[in-house]
C-alpha cells in the first residue's frame, strides 16, 4: 500500500500553532518592508504571534508564560 | 574519553578492565556480580554514584568511546551487566515518576498534554537563580554540569531515527538537523557549547570534569541513552526529547542573562541565546509532529511518550533541586572543586 506522491512542487508552508507562533517552513522569503530579507539562521523559523517576544519577529516562547490563546 | 576515577566496587571493576584494554574474560564476567551487589546495596539507584558511573561508561562505549574500550562496545559480559543496571533504573523510574492521565491519541491533544505537563514546572528555578544571583564560580559549575549532555547534544536522541516513520521521523530529523548545525559544523550546538566552555576558561574535551559531576547529572544522560538505545522505549525517547525542548527557551534566556550579568561576552552567551530562538521552533515540532505524530501512528505508545516526558522532567527536577540547594547554602554543586582557571574571569 503506497500513498501517491504529493508535494513534488515545494511551495513552503506556514503553520498556525494553537496558542503559539507561526512556523514558517520551506522556501518562503521573509522580508522587511523595504524588501531586504530578514536575518535568518535556520531553515524553519517561528514568528511571534503574542507580541511579547524579546527577539521579535521570532518567537522566544514567552507566549507560554503569558497565557496567550489563539482561540 | 579518559577513564574517570571509580566511585565504588562496580565502577572499580569496570575502570580496571578498561585500563587493561578489556582485561581477561574473567575480569569482564566479574562485572556482573559486582553490579548485582551494588544494586542490592543501593538505597536509590538513580542517585547511586557507583551504578550511574558504571552505566554511563558502558553507554559511552557506544558514543565517543572510552580509553581502552574500543573492543568492548558489544562485549556480551559488559552488555549483560549493562542490562541489569538498565532494568533497575527503568523499574525505579516507572515506580517513582508520576505520569499525567492520557489524552486522546491525536497529535493536537498530545501536544496540549505535553505543553500542560511542561508548563507545570514547580520547584526552585535554577535558571532564575542563575539570571539574578549566581557567582562566576557557580556559572562555571553550571557549564561543567551541563557539559555531560551539551558536548554531545542530541546524540542520545539520534538513536531513535531508524525506529520512527513518516511524520514523526521527518520531525525528529528536522529538529536534529538544526541541533547539528544544518551542515555547518561550527553551528552545531555541541560546538557552540564547547566555545562557551572555552570562553569561561574551561576545558571542553569530553569527560575532563566527569569526576566532578554528581550521580544525578550522569543519571539524566543515562536515562536518555536508556530510552534511545532500546527500540521498545522509542515512545519514551520521543517524549523525553519533546519535554526537553519544551522546557528550554525560557530558562535559556535566563541563563544567557546570567552570563551577561557576570560580564561574559558573546562567545559564552551565544549557546544560551541560540536555544531561545531554536527551541521556540523545536518545541512546536517536537510536541505536535514528533510526539503527536508518533502517537497517531502508534497509539499504543501514548503511555510511554508521557512516561518519557515525565521521567526527563523528574530526573532533571531532582538534579536542578540539588544544585539549587547546594548553591543557596554556599556549597559547591560538584563532587570536587574545579581547578583554578588560568585566564580567570570574564
Amino acid at each position: 500500500m503506497t500513498a501517491p506522491n504529493l508535494g513534488r512542487r515545494d511551495d513552503g508552508e506556514i503553520i498556525a500553532c494553537p496558542d503559539g507562533p507561526f512556523l514558517v517552513r520551506g522556501p518562503v522569503e521573509i522580508l522587511l518592508p523595504d524588501g531586504t530579507p530578514l536575518p535568518r539562521t535556520r531553515r524553519t523559523v517561528a514568528l511571534c504571534r503574542c507580541g511579547l517576544s524579546t527577539i521579535k519577529p521570532y518567537c522566544d516562547g514567552t507566549h507560554k508564560a503569558s497565557g496567550f490563546r489563539t482561540t | 574519553m579518559r577513564i574517570p576515577d571509580a566511585r565504588g566496587p562496580a565502577s572499580a571493576q569496570l575502570t580496571a578492565l578498561l585500563a587493561d584494554s578489556g582485561g581477561t574474560l574473567e575480569d569482564r564476567t566479574a562485572l556482573r556480580p559486582a553490579v548485582d551487589a551494588a544494586i542490592a546495596d543501593a538505597a536509590d539507584v538513580v542517585r547511586d554514584d557507583d551504578l550511574q558511573l558504571t552505566l554511563f561508561l558502558l553507554y559511552e562505549l557506544a558514543y565517543g568511546g572510552v580509553d581502552g574500550g574500543d573492543s568492548l562496545e558489544w562485549d556480551p559480559a559488559l552488555l549483560d551487566a549493562r542490562a541489569v543496571i538498565e532494568r533497575a533504573l527503568e523499574t525505579a523510574l516507572r515506580a517513582r515518576v508520576s505520569v499525567p492521565p492520557p489524552p486522546s491519541p491525536d497529535a493536537e491533544s498530545v501536544a496540549a498534554a505535553l505543553f500542560a505537563l511542561t508548563g507545570e514546572d514547580a520547584g526552585p528555578s535554577l535558571a532564575r537563580y542563575v539570571a539574578k544571583k549566581a557567582t562566576e564560580e557557580q556559572f562555571r559549575e553550571l557549564l561543567v554540569l551541563r557539559s555531560v549532555y551539551a558536548l554531545k547534544e542530541a546524540d542520545p536522541q539520534s538513536w531513535a531515527i531508524p525506529r520512527l516513520h513518516g511524520r514523526a521521523k521527518a520531525a525528529l530529523v528536522e529538529v536534529l538537523a538544526d541541533e547539528y548545525g544544518d551542515g555547518r559544523p561550527h553551528r552545531m550546538h555541541s560546538a557552540i557549547f564547547a566555545g562557551a566552555m572555552a570562553g569561561a576558561g574551561l576545558d571542553s574535551r569530553y569527560g575532563t570534569y566527569l569526576d566532578a559531576v554528581p550521580a544525578l547529572t550522569l543519571a539524566s544522560v543515562n536515562v536518555m541513552s536508556l530510552f534511545g538505545l532500546h527500540r521498545r522505549l522509542r515512545g519514551a525517547s520521543v517524549g523525553l526529547f519533546a519535554a526537553y525542548e519544551m522546557t528550554s527557551s525560557l530558562p535559556n534566556r535566563q541563563y544567557g542573562n546570567g552570563a551577561r550579568r557576570l560580564g561574559y561576552g558573546e562567545d559564552v552567551t551565544w549557546y544560551f541565546d541560540e536555544h531561545v530562538e531554536a527551541d521556540a521552533v523545536h518545541e512546536q515540532i517536537a510536541a505536535r509532529d514528533l510526539a503527536g505524530g508518533l502517537v497517531e501512528a502508534e497509539p499504543e505508545l501514548l503511555g510511554d511518550v508521557l512516561f518519557g516526558a515525565a521521567a526527563g522532567l523528574t530526573v532533571d527536577g531532582w538534579s536542578g533541586g540539588d544544585v539549587h540547594a547546594a548553591w543557596t547554602s554556599g556549597r559547591s554543586a560538584l563532587r570536587r572543586a574545579l581547578p583554578a582557571v588560568a585566564a580567570a574571569g570574564p
